[in-house]
């Protein structure tokens, strides 16, 4: 379903050109409004529908093996941490959906980590990465190692 | 047009590509180099980039220690079976230990897990994977990644890895261009963590036209983990294990949770259970030891994926398709139909629009499965990619040269599917060995390994001509024609794109030959892949947008080579459903219970192949 974009809606913003994966989604020299240039190398990730500040662009499903007729429309909300789906069947029965996509306000609960106080010596020589031991059981167990677990790599052939 | 050449000095910590693998590199390499420089070079925007970009609705590599759930061990031996023996249970058993901790803290940041509300434990989907809402995935990791990078350079094609001119085989940093601008950026830099893509589109799709682009892998995956390693003489295995998914057919749309979850099942076009008829036969291939449907019935042990594949080709060739999941069952109950239509808007939008598209509704029909277009690359159920330093506690001598996750050239670390022998890791796994990545290139700085590095601007200019000539050599020649794409002097992307598929597909096993090959078509294949690299110093580009796909097209058809090499290389058939090598039909043992390792020399691009010794993970006592 490769995208494609309402001539009344966009504005030629460039939100859709700023994030496409593919590099696909361009601003038409003469219209001033976005396009899809490569709809073969669109894999209907939906990044740039999601992008839209304008409901502009939409998806209509691959012409070698998709009927027309259909549409699946997606609002993004970051404010409300949601995403909501409603799809429309070619024989216009419709479903709905609606999920989370974050559970806290955005990048607050990611730690800045030149900030958090530095590995030791000791650590640096060990095999832990940042907030671990703890933060693999949420104990205070160690880190797995072939000893702990009672291992030892051979070679041969084993199944 | 203008390039200028922009130069980003004194860098500790480059990250080459920023989806999973890369966004774990450069948080944790903030922790070990409080005050070290980190940059990160990404070809598109970090925020939606990488396989992950359009979301995912599991994390499929989590060992749940904390529940009391799994051992690292036993991730393992999944991953050994699942790949019919042939891993690195090293750098499988340090990615499992440490996997869980990325995860809590995926949690932490914002990601919704589901819980299971009767053990308040997370909701599995299977044994190792956690059904999330992860729309926002990529988004939540990137800005992980933007908190401790110094600096974010987005659209960044990175074409090749700059090379340290005091010292061989050392890394000195890397090289590409923007796309949107047309300058040329020269990343100087002391390590280089290469976390680019794996390879999807080598092989001809099963779709076609427009549909070219709905690969199960996304089409942004260049497979320039591979090109920017190979290119610069790093060592690779296992590059003959591509893999083969069995999908929703069209749309791709995965089947895990299917399976797993909503306990959803397969049966051939008469309605019929058709996977343990071609068991016995399968089995006198392969062995019991890697096929045993009884034990597997007893205890967890699962069927690899490719024998399952293996089945499902066979029935169909045998004129009994089309294959069905059984949807209509589990679709009555509310709460699994809206899982099952959840999981594809979470992670495989196009699937869900197929279905609206054609009336589907898994309710009332069961929708039909296929097998895929082969692909090369190292963090699903295969594990193509560089042969790589495994962890000091861990990795028995042929296993370890002295950094965590270093390729065979200094200073050069991989992540991701850039790693090879560790299938399996996911989006969970990937970015847990960019995290290991990370820290192990902090400590070879910290060590004194990275001193004395000297690029000359006779390589950076060197560079400089190679990257832009598909721009200069479509400006010199397209006037030689009125019009139009058909020009005896110059090739496109496109057209060496599609002259590489069909190549894959005919002569080293893709769709349309049931990914059957042999010595005889390989050798054929790989005459015409070295005639077809002549002919891509006839690549043109009639923008930056072109040019960004001409290095695309470099970096597939180098792994390609490599992947023709390895399967050549190895003289047996051991993951029948991935591929068939028909002179050797065989799985093999005796001779090749080993791990294929090549390296191409980077001045005169021959290829070495040699064997390395497969250890396995097994008690103290055995």
């Amino acid at each position: 379903m490769p995208t494609f974009v309402y001539m009344t809606r966009c504005d030629g913003c460039g939100y859709c050109v700023d994030i496409c994966p593919s590099d696909i989604m361009h601003i038409d020299p003469t219209t001033r409004r976005a396009y899809n240039i490569e709809p073969s190398m669109c894999w209907e990730c939906y990044s740039c529908v999601k992008a839209c500040p304008h409901h502009a662009i939409d998806a209509r499903g691959y012409a070698d093996f998709a009927p027309l007729g259909h549409s699946v429309r997606v609002d993004r909300d970051e404010e409300r941490g949601t995403i909501a789906w409603k799809i429309k069947f070619r024989d216009g029965r419709e479903k709905e959906f609606l999920s989370p996509i974050t559970t806290k306000p955005w990048g607050k609960h990611i730690p800045k980590l030149a900030e958090v106080s530095g590995p030791s010596k000791e650590m640096r020589d060990s095999q832990l990465l940042f907030n671990e031991p703890k933060y693999i059981r949420m104990d205070d167990g160690g880190l797995h190692t072939l000893e702990s677990n009672g291992l030892k790599m051979k070679e041969g052939v084993y199944y | 047009m203008a390039h200028d050449t922009i130069v980003e000095d004194n860098i500790d910590v480059l990250v080459v590509g920023a989806g999973l693998g890369g966004t774990g590199a450069a948080f944790e390499a903030r922790y070990w180099g409080q005050d070290k420089k980190i940059i990160i070079a990404e070809k598109a925007n970090i925020d939606r980039s990488g396989a992950v970009a359009q979301g995912l609705y599991a994390i499929n590599c989590y060992m749940g220690t904390r529940w009391g759930e799994n051992n690292p061990e036993d991730h393992v031996r999944y991953a050994r079976i699942d790949l019919m023996g042939m891993v690195r249970e090293d750098l499988l058993f340090d990615m499992a230990r440490h996997v869980d901790s990325a995860v809590h803290q995926f949690e932490e940041w914002g990601l919704p897990l589901m819980r299971n509300p009767k053990t308040g434990a997370y909701q599995r989907e299977g044994r190792w994977q956690i059904m999330i809402h992860g729309e926002s995935y990529k988004p939540i990791v990137a800005e992980a990644a933007k908190k401790s990078a110094d600096k974010v350079y987005n659209r960044i094609c990175v074409t090749h890895l700059l090379m340290d001119e005091s010292k061989e085989n050392r890394v000195a940093g890397a090289v590409g261009f923007n796309v949107r601008t047309g300058n040329y950026h020269v990343f100087k830099s002391k390590t280089v963590v290469v976390a680019a893509g794996g390879a999807s589109m080598i092989f001809k799709p099963r779709s076609v036209g427009e549909g070219a682009g709905r690969v199960w892998y996304a089409p942004w995956s260049s497979g320039s983990a591979y090109g920017l390693l190979i290119q610069a003489g790093a060592k690779m295995t296992q590059m003959e294990n591509r893999i083969v998914l069995a999908r929703f057919k069209d749309g791709y749309g995965p089947v895990g949770a299917y399976f797993l979850h909503l306990k959803t099942y397969t049966q051939n076009g008469l309605g019929e259970e058709y996977e343990s008829k071609w068991f016995p036969e399968l089995q006198k291939m392969v062995g019991k030891e890697y096929l045993d449907p009884e034990a597997s019935h007893r205890t967890h042990r699962p069927i690899p994926t490719c024998l399952r594949n293996h089945a499902l080709i066979n029935e169909v060739n045998a004129g009994r398709g089309p294959i069905h999941m059984v949807t209509m069952e589990a679709f009555q109950d509310p709460h699994l139909e809206e899982v099952g239509w959840e999981n594809f808007l979470g992670m495989t939008v196009g699937q869900a629009v197929l279905w609206a598209a054609t009336d589907v509704d898994p309710k009332n029909e069961n929708p039909e499965l296929t097998t895929s277009e082969p692909y090369v690359m190292g963090s699903h159920a295969t594990g193509c990619g560089a042969w790589c330093s495994g962890p000091e506690d861990v990795s028995p001598p042929e296993y370890f040269w002295g950094y965590n996750r270093m390729t065979t050239v200094e200073g050069l670390f991989g992540a991701g599917d850039a790693v090879g022998g560790t299938p399996h890791a996911f989006s969970s796994g990937s970015f847990t060995e960019g995290r290991l990545a990370a820290k192990a290139a902090c400590k070879y700085i910290d060590d004194g390994k990275a001193q004395g590095i000297r690029v000359s601007d006779t390589q950076i200019e060197d560079r400089k001509a190679e990257i832009f000539k598909p721009l200069e050599h479509y400006t010199v020649y397209r006037n030689e024609v009125v019009a139009g794409t058909v020009h005896p002097n110059i090739l496109s992307p496109r057209q060496a794109l599609d002259r590489l598929q069909k190549l894959m597909d005919e002569y080293c096993g893709g769709v349309t030959v049931s990914y059957m090959t042999n010595e005889k078509l390989l050798n054929i294949g790989m005459k015409k892949m070295k005639i077809l690299e002549e002919d891509l110093e006839k690549l043109g580009a009639a923008d930056l947008h072109e040019l960004l796909r001409a290095w695309e097209l470099r970096h597939r058809v180098l792994t390609s080579e490599s992947v023709f090499q390895h399967t050549l290389f190895r003289k047996e058939t051991r993951w029948p459903g991935y591929y068939y090598r028909g002179d050797v039909m065989k799985l093999d043992d005796e001779n090749w219970h080993v791990l294929t390792v090549s390296r191409r020399d980077p001045k005169t691009g021959e290829y070495t192949m040699e064997k390395a010794p497969c250890y396995h993970l097994v008690g103290m006592d055995e």
